[in-house]
């Protein structure tokens, strides 16, 4: 009975006609279209996304692990100055206890073949171990030694028996020993430390993004120490004392317009002014420091104005009607309680400029450095420049490499900006 | 019992109130106060006597200058950009717009709570304890904590909060919130409490506990308070002060205005006849 | 001057409603003054039983005054003007409501007075007279209370002293014609009581007065008011020594 009631008024009422009921119809199905392309978009975006780290895997998931060879080496005192371990020569010793595994090796030749197998920085190896613990003179141990470049592609399976020899670096005669030394169960792959604790190398199975780490973590030090004060002092001053005048507006205008520019530019200006004009050494992380922070510096400069805006006047006031001069309304009250955005935003322009190539390339921190950077002023490579030179090197296992550095820096981007978030979760305020 | 003062105690609905007498001098004295926001004037030649030992109230219809004048009278209209003061407010004989004057000891002197209760954020203790201690009143703890406790104890809130003074004082309810402000603002030793519509974001029981609080308080400062609620400029002060688009148009005993005010404006205003 | 209307229309008819009912309330004690005098004067007992029957009329009136008031106040706080306005309607219902009450008495020993005794004409004629005063009165202060009309209430307030000369006069005779005849003491305590009633409505028109000018200037009338009545200090002595 109520029911025919209610449907009469809204007959009545027009919510039930044709017309509208069919309004009503479209209306929902605009809703529906406009969720599907958002939906659309995400999907999109992920499937780009996982396209991008699954080639990624693809390619680099074989540089995480490293093929090695153990066998026994006597370190022979008379070849070994028990005073001098780092001064000795080592070659020889683990050439010959390779050599002793195959007793059917002979000539210069054969033994050259033979000796491809295992890498060249052996001997460089040894030492650093001997070096460590002087005790083991005399004595025979196991030693596990990294292959050479294209034996680790074999034993991964890149370089496959069915190619005709003269199409693969490998020869049929060191396939054989490689067999034997399976079959002796010599060969294993354990994890890739050396890519995250050695330095670069011309040879791939002991390059290792350690340089690039550090250089990277100097750059970003540098970049931190300069642009974070900096950038908080100049986002206060334009925020509370600088006076709204045309002038003001301009400083404005160009700081946003500085977030913009291309870091190319930034990278011209770096080699021009600092390197240039003040001299300072080539490739140092201090300079790759200085020019990332003059990119950085308008993301902070930003960031900060928006959080000290998003501080609400009401505790400006009270401070005022307290009596607290202007800075220390600023600093008591206002910096602390925008901190939780100023570092959201200057962990995010941190995490910006850790990915940044060109600029770093101008100033030439992209040069061949064996050896993690001691200071800011040594020349060094950053994780994205580092990527750069892999890229361009003809050797297989850096193929796999590139793409092992790509993901470590990816990396550390998502740590970073897992950071950032945890950091405003934690903080977030309710007024 | 005073005795140096004659003291009378009325009853009034069951509750006690005492009759400080109102001083008849004078603690602030406004004369020709022109308030410009650019190029648009706000207050017109506003002059009017702030009685010390007494509550103050300024009333009126919205825009039309009560919360402007009470803010020039501790110089807080200096943080407006292109808001410019003219004519002569003195405290204690003295012009608080002169040159050498500085804002910040000023705002010691004259204290302010706002509308809506804006405690800092932090904890209870260190909101009472913070003017003290920039004003250097007091830097040492045993002197910092006899502060707090007084201006606590002052509000009529230092029951509620003695157990957790170093909780955040947003944690507490809105009237407390309040009442945290008056403390913070009393922590300081002001001569003048400025009130700019103090209750209207509380509910009725804590406005009474406001209100209460600001009986209370007369005694040993002078407040000047703006509020919307006739009822409660009735019930608090001792003075009005009744201002329409930025003149002041009548000013008198509040008991006066309020039973028989001399311009019609002013009764047309308290009547609800304003159209 | 008109006044400009309140913001909400309610408040406005509240206040309305109780100056109307006011209003309504003095014309009913006017008519009841009117009826006493009436039945005194044409000896009209059928009138004065009725007339004895409307005063709860008038209570019920203040009654509905009463309570409209304390509404108006719980709920609109009314402030100036309109708390005057507020509060004198609650003192003038209390002052019209004893008036009724007075000219019921009057009525009432009308009916003994006529029904049992002879009484002179003469003094059927005094306070015939000094009743009319007192309507004059009552009207007059009716309509300063309908002008809001100080200066009308003031003339009133003034006025009494007419009322009271009357009773007094009365009063010396009635005295002397009871000292006179004693037999005539029962008609004359009556009448003695009638021509009180006739003063203390005159009484309670300068209260309304009074109210009528706190009402309009704000202020309270602070002078004494004329009192001429002697009654309470006049001596049978001196009476005495008049015959």
């Amino acid at each position: 009975m109520s029911e025919n009631v209610m449907t009469t008024q809204a007959a009545t009422s027009g919510f039930q006609t044709d017309a509208a009921l069919a309004r009503l119809r479209r209306r929902k199905m605009a809703d529906t279209r406009l969720k599907m392309y958002g939906l659309g978009a995400i999907i999109v975006a992920l499937l780009l996304l996982a396209t991008l780290v699954t080639s990624l895997v693809i390619t680099g998931h074989s540089a995480f692990l490293q093929s090695h060879v153990t066998y026994p080496v006597y370190l022979d005192p008379d070849k070994i100055d028990a005073d001098d371990p780092y001064g000795s020569n080592y070659r020889s010793v683990v050439r010959d206890a390779f050599f002793a595994l195959f007793s059917d090796v002979e000539g210069m030749r054969e033994q050259r073949n033979l000796a491809d197998i295992i890498s060249n920085g052996a001997p460089y190896i040894l030492r650093d171990e001997v070096s460590a613990d002087s005790a083991l003179i005399g004595q025979t141990i196991e030693f596990s030694v990294p292959l050479a470049d294209p034996f680790d592609q074999f034993v991964k399976g890149s370089v496959k028996r069915g190619t005709p020899e003269e199409d693969r670096l490998v020869t049929d005669q060191q396939i054989a020993w490689m067999d034997k030394l399976e079959a002796d169960g010599r060969i294993s792959t354990p994890f890739n430390w050396g890519l995250f604790v050695n330095a670069d190398s011309r040879f791939p199975e002991l390059a290792g993004l350690s340089g690039a780490i550090t250089g990277s973590f100097f750059a970003l030090l540098v970049c931190f120490l300069i642009s974070f004060p900096t950038g908080i002092a100049a986002a206060v001053y334009l925020e509370e004392f600088a006076p709204k005048n045309k002038f003001t507006d301009l400083i404005e205008v160009n700081i946003n317009n500085l977030a913009a520019v291309p870091s190319v530019v930034f990278g011209l200006l770096g080699l021009a002014v600092f390197l240039g004009f003040f001299g300072l050494p080539r490739s140092a992380p201090l300079v790759g420091g200085m020019t990332l922070a003059l990119m950085t510096l308008p993301t902070i400069i930003i960031t900060t104005r928006a959080s000290l805006k998003a501080v609400p006047p009401s505790i400006r006031e009270a401070a005022l009607g307290i009596g607290a001069s202007k800075h220390q309304v600023m600093m008591h009250h206002v910096v602390p309680l925008a901190m939780p955005g100023i570092l959201t935003g200057t962990i995010i322009g941190l995490a910006q400029a850790l990915g940044e190539t060109a600029p770093l390339l101008l100033i030439g921190m992209n040069a061949f450095i064996t050896s993690a950077p001691g200071g800011i002023t040594d020349p060094a490579t950053a994780l994205p420049t580092q990527i750069f030179i892999w890229a361009d090197s003809p050797e297989r296992g850096f193929v796999s490499r590139t793409s092992a550095a790509i993901l470590v820096l990816l990396g550390f981007l998502v740590l970073m900006n897992a950071v950032a978030i945890y950091l405003r979760r934690k903080f977030e305020r309710r007024w | 019992m005073r005795t140096a003062q004659a003291e009378s105690q009325t009853e009034t609905n069951g509750a006690v109130m005492n009759e400080v007498p109102v001083s008849s001098h004078v603690k602030m004295v406004a004369r020709g106060v022109d308030v410009f926001y650019g190029a648009k004037q706000a207050l017109f030649g506003v002059d009017l006597d702030i009685r010390d030992n007494s509550v103050t109230s300024l009333i009126g219809p919205s825009g039309c200058g009560k919360s402007t004048f009470l803010r020039c009278l501790n110089r807080m209209n200096d943080v407006i950009d292109g808001c410019r003061v003219e004519g002569k407010i003195e405290l204690g004989g003295q012009n608080i717009y002169a040159p050498n004057v500085d804002p910040v000891l000023l705002r010691a002197r004259v204290g302010m709570v706002f509308q809506k209760p804006n405690p800092f954020p932090k904890s209870i203790y260190e909101n009472v304890a913070y003017g003290p201690r920039i004003h250097g009143l007091a830097s040492a703890r045993n002197d910092l904590d006899q502060i707090v406790e007084t201006s606590l104890r002052k509000a009529a809130i230092w029951d509620e909060v003695k157990d957790r003074l170093h909780e955040p004082g947003t944690g507490l309810s809105g009237g407390q919130q309040q009442r945290l402000c008056i403390a913070r603002a009393i922590a300081v030793s002001p001569e003048v409490i400025l009130m700019d519509e103090p209750c209207s974001a509380l509910d009725p029981i804590a406005t009474a506990r406001v209100e209460e609080l600001i009986d209370e308080l007369r005694e040993g400062y002078t407040i000047v308070i703006v509020t919307h609620s006739m009822q409660q400029a009735a019930r608090v002060s001792q003075r009005t002060a009744f201002f329409h688009l930025g003149n002041l148009v009548e000013e008198g005993e509040t008991d006066h205005i309020f039973t028989n005010p001399k311009e019609k404006r002013t009764q047309d205003y308290i009547t609800g006849r304003f159209g | 001057m008109k006044e400009q209307e309140h913001i909400v229309k309610s408040f406005e008819e509240e206040l309305e409603a109780i100056s109307t009912k006011i209003a309504q309330m003095g014309g009913m004690a006017e008519a009841q003054l009117a009826a006493a005098i009436d039945c005194m004067a044409r000896r009209d007992i059928a009138l004065a039983e009725r007339t004895v029957a409307e005063d709860r009329h008038i209570d019920d009136m203040e009654r509905e005054i009463e309570e409209d008031t304390v509404l108006l106040i719980g709920k609109r706080q009314p402030l100036a003007v309109d708390l005057r306005q507020t509060i004198s309607a609650l003192k003038i219902s209390t002052d019209l409501e004893r008036v009724g009450d007075l000219a019921k008495n009057i009525a009432k020993r009308s009916i003994v007075v006529i029904g049992d005794y002879e009484t002179p004409a003469r003094l059927m004629q005094g306070l015939s007279r000094m009743g009319r005063l007192a309507q004059g009165q009552l009207k007059s202060v009716l309509d300063a209370y309908a002008n809001r009309n100080a200066e009308e209430a003031l003339h009133v307030w003034r006025s009494d002293a007419e009322i009271d000369e009357m009773y007094n006069s009365i009063f010396r005779e009635l005295l002397t014609y009871m000292m006179e005849d004693p037999r005539t003491i029962g008609a004359c305590t009556h009448l003695l009581f009638i021509a009180k009633n006739f003063e203390r409505i005159g009484d309670h028109t300068t209260n309304i007065a009074e109210t009528i000018s706190y009402l309009v200037t704000g202020e309270m009338l602070v002078d004494e008011r004329p009192k001429s009545d002697q009654t309470t200090t006049t001596a049978l002595s001196a009476l005495r020594e008049n015959k």
